[in-house]
């Protein structure tokens, strides 16, 4: 048993925490070669294991940043390496890629994909609506899923995101969105049997966003001890009282069961076991980034709860990872499904 | 043990409902129900309507425009409002001035200050935070110094609810350095139009701005705005605290945001059936319910007790923490049963007429989430609440 990281992956870790401090942009995200080690030396990467996807994202949640690395790196790349398509062009930070998969009412269930996809003497067209489509505003290549009919295996197309009808909006905690609407949209067909791969990619997105939340614990757990070092109260530190001292240790056991949770998943996610993992994880994550949000804010008062202090960012992007690739309640029900 | 209202009480919450079927604007509801800001316009034109019947201040005693209302009419004239979807009563003027006058204010007070209250001439917010002074309300700094017939006022208030609204602010402002914190404190009527004052917004984590940062230079308020006694400020703050609180489990808003989650989470669909029917989710909002129902027992508890002649002491920090607890709670799960739709940023601030994304009902989830942080914050945070519980009532 070895929960230490390899030397590669320290490095990894040490550069992207500095470049990310720095404000590091998409381009210098991607220079470092951080997309590829997101996916498997077979998929065109040189990285792709759970525990890569655990350190780089990791990072990007303890910076509190926003860029689309779950989205064009996790589900675009993946998918596109999965339908055989070439990557390079996407490691090299050349694309940021949308998935358009949910629509109004699938809520967390994969499933459930109504567009509907037509072959004519041109080609395939899309109709139908897709819904919080994370980066389409910025997307450069969008991928759509839609059926042929009804009980058909879900297909995978590219759409071109100029020739759509989009209403993008801003996420909470960073980061935009956007409805699309399909009418007949010009597509090309990528993969027509693509449950599998949907599942898969999902699976790794569901890890990558656990170990965002991970990310963002740390650095809401720093920032509030931080506070309840200095700020002071009836003439001391209000880490002083002990109510407060009980609340931020139960919230450090807390993150450790969502790092052990992270790691559980991490190590797990090419066995034929993961999808219990991928169950157990998210709902234990989400159950204590709920706790994590709550508390913190709690801790600081008033100052808890202004947009201007870095906890109401962070607080908010955790708060959204119980909104992404399934609840708590929704991994729950999976995980007595899956453990019956 | 009779759990039923009285004949008279029945009555009485008839004639409620009767009045608000008649006078509610459906226009203010709608913007309730959607989760909207309201406008000062609004709120005016609110206070406007109960005034007209004499319900704007209907705890007040008669000769000053109120009705004398019990506690329990209180109740349910706070019950059967919220139910209807009114916008609460601003309370800053209302609840908490008013019947500091009615106590300790002088007569020539009494007499210029409640009807302008009544009739929305004046707009009050409350200055009693600062940056360095939030639990520890009586290590307040804001200073007045006496000058003739004025003081003049230096320092800093925070949190100022409203006060982009206000036209006049009641401060705690230290009078004195001598002794303990608490014995230096007076609390002081500031008109806002006086110069040497400055207000900023915050704006808070869901993107709205109802508190702002309020600044004293040089402020001169007339000694005549002092009400009591010179260092007589945080008796009348404690006063407050215990006698004006009936309202602070917020049952109301509760059962009316029990009600508008039901409705949502029923439009909600999940894997093939509504969401209420997921077993999960169905036990948690169960659990919601339950507690809600000994809660409103709790709380007519206290209620009637007070209405017999009891000051409501300690209760209120009860019910104050439990009530808070259910409302975020209940904000907690409607985050959740809005699914997907949690994840847009919808703010107020943001909101234009037809941009709103998703179901109606989930489109304000988050921001109600966020933004609801705040009540187990303010008003004595529940940590306070807890203190004062172990202190007052179990003499730990
Ligand atoms: C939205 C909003 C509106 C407000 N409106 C107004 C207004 O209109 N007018 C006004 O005057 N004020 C207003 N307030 C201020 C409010 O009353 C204060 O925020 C509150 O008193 C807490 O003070 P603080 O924010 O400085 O937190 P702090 O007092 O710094 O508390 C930080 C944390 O320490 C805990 N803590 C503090 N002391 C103790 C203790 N002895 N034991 C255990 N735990 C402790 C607190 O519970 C909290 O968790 C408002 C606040 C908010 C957030």
């Amino acid at each position: 048993m070895d929960f230490s990281l390899t030397d590669e992956q320290r490095m990894l870790q040490d550069g992207l925490r500095r470049l990310l401090t720095s404000g590091g942009t998409w381009d210098a995200v991607a220079e470092m070669g951080v997309i590829g080690m997101l996916l498997p030396e077979e998929k065109g990467g040189y990285g792709g294991a759970g525990s890569d996807l655990m350190v780089v994202f990791e990072e990007i949640g303890r910076a509190g940043s926003d860029l689309p690395l779950i989205d064009t790196g996790v589900l675009g790349a993946g998918l596109l390496a999965a339908a055989g398509q070439d990557v390079d062009d996407v490691l090299a930070g050349g694309a940021r890629i949308a998935l358009a998969h949910a629509e109004p009412g699938s809520r967390y269930d994969l499933a459930h994909v109504e567009t509907r996809a037509e072959e004519n003497v041109d080609g395939w067209r899309l109709t139908g609506r897709k819904s919080v489509v994370v980066d389409a505003p910025n997307a450069t290549r969008l991928l759509v899923t839609a059926r042929p009919e009804d009980h058909a295996p879900i297909a995978l197309f590219e759409v071109d995101p100029k020739a759509l009808d989009l209403r993008g909006y801003p996420l909470t905690g960073g980061g935009e969105a956007a409805e699309i609407a399909l009418d007949a949209t010009p597509a090309t067909l990528l993969w027509a049997d693509a449950d599998a791969m949907l599942a898969d990619t999902h699976a790794r997105a569901t890890l990558a966003i656990s170990a965002e939340a991970l990310g963002l614990m740390e650095s809401i757990r720093a920032l509030t001890v931080d506070y309840l070092r200095t700020r002071k109260q009836f003439g001391r530190p209000i880490g002083k009282f002990q109510v407060l001292q009980h609340r931020m240790a139960d919230l450090l056991i807390e993150i450790e069961q969502a790092r052990s949770a992270v790691v559980n998943l991490a190590g797990h996610i090419d066995t034929p076991d993961r999808d219990r993992h991928v169950a157990a994880t998210k709902n234990l994550v989400g159950e204590v980034a709920r706790l994590v949000v709550e508390d913190s804010i709690q801790m600081h008062g008033g100052i808890g709860v202004t947009e201007e202090y870095d906890l109401g960012r962070l607080a908010k992007r955790l708060s959204m990872v119980d909104h992404r690739f399934g609840d708590t309640l929704h991994h729950l029900e999976r995980f007595i499904e899956l453990s019956a | 043990m009779n759990l039923d209202y009285t004949p008279d009480q029945k009555a009485f919450r008839d004639e409620v409902r009767a009045f608000l079927a008649e006078n509610l604007p459906e226009r203010l509801t709608d913007k309730g129900r959607a989760g909207r800001p309201l406008t000062k316009r609004d709120h005016e034109e609110w206070h406007a309507i109960l005034n007209s019947r004499g319900w704007l201040a209907g705890h007040w005693p008669t000769e000053h425009g109120g009705q004398g209302w019990d506690a329990v009419q209180r109740h349910i004239f706070e019950m059967e409002t919220t139910a209807a979807g009114a916008p609460r009563i601003v309370p800053f003027g209302v609840m908490m001035l008013g019947p500091v006058l009615l106590k300790f204010g002088s007569e020539a007070q009494k007499a210029h200050y409640l009807p302008r209250i009544l009739d929305g001439t004046d707009w009050w917010c409350q200055g009693y935070s600062e940056p360095g002074a939030g639990s520890d309300l009586a290590s307040l700094r804001c200073e007045a110094v006496r000058d003739g017939d004025h003081y003049v006022v230096n320092g800093q208030k925070t949190w100022t609810t409203l006060g982009q609204y206000a036209d006049h602010i009641f401060c705690l402002v230290r009078t004195s350095k001598e002794g303990k914190p608490q014995e230096g404190i007076s609390f002081l009527l500031i008109d806002m139009a006086t110069p040497g004052i400055e207000v900023r917004p915050i704006r808070l984590i869901d993107g709205s701005v109802e508190v702002n940062e309020v600044w004293f230079s040089d402020v001169r308020v007339p000694v005549a705005n002092l009400v009591g006694a010179e260092n007589m400020g945080w008796t009348i703050a404690k006063y407050l605290l215990t006698h004006e609180r009936t309202n602070i489990a917020g049952v109301g808003f509760a059962s009316a945001g029990l009600a508008a989650l039901k409705r949502m989470a029923k439009g909600q669909m999940d894997r093939g059936r509504p969401l209420t029917e997921n077993p999960h989710f169905a036990a948690r909002l169960a659990r919601i319910e339950i507690d809600l129902m000994a809660m409103a027992t709790t709380n007519l508890r206290v209620v009637s007790a007070a209405a017999a002649g009891q000051a409501p002491g300690p209760e209120s920090s009860m019910l104050k923490v439990k009530g808070t607890i259910l409302r975020q709670e209940i904000n907690n799960l409607a985050k959740t049963a809005a699914g997907p739709w949690a994840l847009p940023f919808q703010s107020e601030a943001l909101e234009g007429a037809n941009d709103a994304i998703g179901p109606e009902g989930t489109r304000r989830a988050t921001a109600t989430y966020f933004n609801n942080r705040k009540l187990s914050i303010y008003g004595g945070s529940n940590e306070v609440q807890r203190n004062i519980i172990a202190k007052a009532i179990l003499e730990l």
